[in-house]
């Protein structure tokens, strides 16, 4: 018997990408763009794991990677070809002193590294977040940054991708790795063999458990994060309003779409989780979001939902090549994904296509600093998964 | 405890929850009082529950259920999620039989958001249970058991029936219920569909047109004078709590589309959790004779007890064999009613968005997004070996996404997707469900207690100090011994978060 992969014709690319979360995708558009042959594999539909499950903030003031994304989401639209609903600017509600000591330390720094960011009067509080109630206690404007749909930014960078030459598979899990000597030669899926010059291995949660079958683990840990989103309320000026132990936005419809709270570490299975469940934590996020915005109170929630994000042991991204195979490169944003995407696609293209980032020095985003990392790091961390109890 | 979200209020009505009511209840279901002390009367078991010393919660709604799985494991057990008007809470529970009952497949047509076009399971509530329904004659879509049943008590309650509508080339459920029904007086028009529902403030008429074999609209158009045009093209179990938590749902037309897979004895793939009635499969049998849910509860009591022999049941164990196929009944449906309109119209009618919009995967009109060269992209370009998903769909084009969760457009938008990709209805995954499964309130859902140390461990993000500092402060070797060292010189300085 003929197995399927034999007569359909699979042929690989010069660069092949696996996973289509919004890393993979952006790193793709970019090799797509500078002339790559480059195809993105994907066990299930692009974005729909952390990448389409976060709340669309534009932050990481501290990433070498943050200089170049704000640069870029302004233009973003524009480059791709598709609406990222990119809305600049964020606001900061403090509705207790101690929040507002806090932000008064973040706002303090990020002057220091040259940003415009100020401290609002009540009256432009109450013009610009008509949703807060007095019980704010101050709020700072930042200049910078800004927020965007990740749904329709994550398709916007397929598409792109697609309209460039790039190619897309997705329901397509891989099974294995084909290698000769320190070259990984071909990616084994469930679709047959897909060759290639070179990887990469963008794949969220799961890029621990594919690199490690490469010889060189990248350090992770999963956890569940939730969010829950509101009925439309009208626009406020602003949507990237956030506060009280809440970060998401006012989406362009008018959703309040707001997360937060304890993040469970999970185990992983090979395929990841089959649902992504919520948890009554819905309510708590809920409470935090009336506490900063009082006058949303008679707004219902109408969902909710959880994602998958993975984190390395300091929560910093990976983007560097395996010393086991020269020509694989990892790449995880360790859970700060979405708004660097911009930039981060682009390092990855430059270390594909060049063997360093033109732009920004990310040798901290070396793999190489985990060499010595103990190797029960995540209990030591406290990132383990409770124990299940059997069903009967 | 026995929970029931019914009577639901006036407003929640207005809201289009749980059921479609189109706008189509009279000021009687204002009198909280008198809806209660109606729903109460014409079911005599509530008062049988009652005095045998359960604990009956009528007016208030389960919307959420939760339990520990593979994603989740930090919960006390499983958990439901309650609310009435003025509060909300969590409660316990070692076993939960859903009975969630059924709900209609909304079906568009231009005018179908006028007040009067409503669901065949919420006039029939409104009319028989409330003496409530506001049309007092209205045009019927569809002639399934179902249908054919909703047009019989409407007819009883004294609402005149001007017409039943049928796509097919002829009705699809049981002779005799037609027999009857024409015997009455009303009139049957198979190959039909409603063009237009006339009217100004609310539904005054409705076009109908005949239509080919493609679902193409033939011939003159007819007015017909109507207060209501009750959609009963399909009844579907409502599954949104046993989604929402995880129980295996699949596409069995036997049972009315997705439904839950159970076993003998009413259980769920969710060891602890049962569905009765007809949130667990609706056919024509069990949608005539009461026995048959009946019979489903007393056996998911028996698998509860552990005594399946004093609980047994003989009624209905097994559905009806389908005397039509229900996914083409349906698509025909949605063809010759939708993708055949003469007008655009909003299948989502929260969003706002059209069929032509979903099929083309248009991003929402509100983004003033100019189409070009490099943005006539559609369904097609998403897919790629699978099937069309509705939940992607739904994230791009925003159909579904609204403040009724779908209720009236999530089965239209599965047909759309199926008809393009040349699918059957069991082809399209079904689009998620996700808590609340009711709308609910902020200032209700803020009320939930939340422990001390949970409010303790709030984190904006994962509260990985390091993951704020800067590129020149990161060591050469990161070990979880020496971050600890450091990790009390951060002050807490940070940019922001995803």
């Amino acid at each position: 018997m003929v197995s399927e992969a034999a007569v359909t014709k699979v042929t690989g690319a010069s660069v092949v990408i696996v996973g289509g979360g919004v890393t993979g995708l952006s790193a793709a558009w970019w090799l797509a763009q500078s002339g790559v042959d480059v195809l993105v594999i994907e066990k299930g539909i692009v974005g729909w794991e952390a990448s389409g499950r976060n709340g669309g903030g534009c932050g990481h003031v501290t990433s070498p990677l943050y200089p170049e994304m704000l640069r870029l989401w302004p233009i973003m639209d524009q480059l791709l070809g598709y609406p990222t609903e990119f809305s600049a600017n964020r606001i900061h509600l403090a509705v207790t002193e101690e929040q507002l000591a806090v932000q008064n330390r973040s706002a303090a720094a990020v002057k220091r590294q040259g940003y415009r960011c100020e401290l609002l009067d009540q009256k432009q509080i109450s013009e610009l977040v008509p949703l807060a109630g007095d019980n704010v206690v101050g709020a700072h404007f930042y200049h910078f940054g800004g927020h965007a749909n990740p749904h329709r930014t994550v398709q916007g960078y397929a598409w792109g991708m697609q309209d460039h030459g790039g190619r897309l598979m997705q329901h397509c899990a891989v099974t294995g790795f084909r290698t000769e000597g320190e070259r990984v030669v071909g990616v084994e899926t469930e679709r047959g063999l897909l060759g290639c010059d070179q990887l990469v291995i963008a794949a969220g949660p799961h890029t621990g458990r594919l690199s490690t079958m490469l010889g060189q683990e990248v350090p992770l840990a999963s956890a569940r994060a939730e969010m829950i989103v509101t009925e439309p309320l009208p626009l406020m000026a602003y949507g990237g309003v956030e506060g009280n132990g809440l970060h998401g936005r006012q989406t362009l419809r008018g959703n309040l779409a707001f997360g937060g709270g304890p993040h469970e570490w999970l185990e992983l299975s090979d395929r990841g989780l089959s649902a992504n469940p919520t948890t009554p934590l819905m309510a708590h996020i809920g409470r935090r979001l009336v506490e900063m915005m009082p006058k949303a109170a008679h707004a219902s929630i109408i969902r909710s939902w959880a994602g998958v994000i993975e984190n390395t042991p300091d929560g910093r991204p990976v983007i560097d090549r395996l010393s086991t195979f020269p020509n694989v490169v990892v790449a995880t944003m360790s859970s700060v994904g979405f708004g660097l995407s911009p930039s981060s696609g682009r390092a990855i293209r430059d270390v594909v296509v060049d063997g360093i980032c033109s732009f920004a020095d990310i040798s901290s985003f070396r793999l190489a600093r985990f060499a010595r990392l103990e190797p029960d790091w995540r209990e030591l961390q406290g990132w383990v998964s409770l124990a299940m109890e059997e069903a009967p | 405890m026995l929970i029931d979200e019914n009577p639901v209020t006036f407003k929640t009505m207005g809201n289009e929850v749980p059921l479609h009511y189109g706008q189509g209840m009279s000021g009687v279901a204002r009198n909280r009082n008198a809806m209660i002390e109606a729903f109460v009367t014409l079911e005599p078991l509530i008062q049988v529950a009652f005095d045998a010393g359960v604990d009956v919660r009528l007016g208030t709604a389960c919307w959420g259920l939760y339990a520990n799985g593979p994603g989740v494991h930090w919960l006390p057990g499983t958990v439901a999620g309650l609310a009435d008007q003025e509060r909300g809470w969590l409660i316990g529970a070692e076993h939960v039989i859903v009975a969630a009952g059924r709900r209609d497949i909304g079906l568009g047509f231009p005018g179908w958001e006028k007040p009067g076009v409503m669901g065949a399971t919420a006039a029939v509530t409104l009319a028989t249970r409330f003496g409530a329904l506001n049309p007092r004659r209205v045009v019927i879509l569809g002639t399934s058991a179902e249908a054919l049943s909703a047009a019989a008590a409407l007819r009883d309650a004294g609402i005149e029936i001007a017409a039943i509508v049928e796509q097919a080339t002829e009705h699809v459920g049981p002779d005799h219920l037609v027999t009857e029904l024409l015997a009455g007086g009303c009139e049957l028009l198979t190959h039909c569909v409603v063009r237009e529902a006339l009217g100004g403030e609310s539904v005054e008429g409705v076009l109908i047109a005949a239509v080919d074999k493609a679902g193409r609209a033939v011939g003159e158009e007819r007015r017909i004078d109507c207060e209501g045009v009750v959609l009963a093209v399909g009844t579907t179990p409502v599954v949104d709590l046993l989604a929402a938590l995880g129980c295996h749902i699949a596409f069995q037309p036997e049972r009315g589309g997705y439904a839950p897979v159970v076993d003998a004895g009413q259980r769920t793939s969710v060891y602890n959790i049962f569905a009765v009635g007809d949130c667990a499969g609706i056919w024509p049998a069990k949608s005539l004779d009461r026995r048959i849910a009946a019979g489903e509860g007393l056996r998911a009591v028996g698998a509860i007890l552990g005594d399946a022999e004093n609980f047994d049941s003989a009624e209905g164990l097994d559905p009806d064999r389908p005397v039509y196929d229900l996914s083409a009944y349906r698509m025909g449906w949605v063809r010759a009613s939708v993708i055949e309109a003469r007008g655009g119209f909003h299948v989502c009618q929260c969003e706002e968005v059209t069929a032509r919009e979903i099929l083309e995967v248009r991003p929402p009109r509100y983004l003033g997004w100019q189409a070009d060269r490099r943005n006539d992209r559609s369904l097609s370009s998403l897919l790629d070996k699978g099937p069309p998903n509705p939940d992607q769909v739904k994230r791009l084009t925003r159909a579904g996404m609204g403040p009724c969760q779908g209720r009236r457009c999530r089965e239209q938008i599965a047909a759309l997707l199926a008809l393009q990709a040349t699918a059957p209805l069991a082809a399209i995954p079904l689009a998620g469900y996700r808590a609340p499964v009711r709308p609910l309130p902020l200032a209700i859902a803020s009320q939930l207690p939340e422990s001390a140390d949970q409010a303790r461990h709030w984190e904006l993000w994962f509260g990985i100090l390091s993951q704020w500092q800067r590129p020149s402060e990161v060591p050469e070797f990161y070990t979880v011994s020496t971050n600890e060292a450091t990790a009390a010189a951060v002050n807490g300085e940070r940019g922001g978060s995803d």
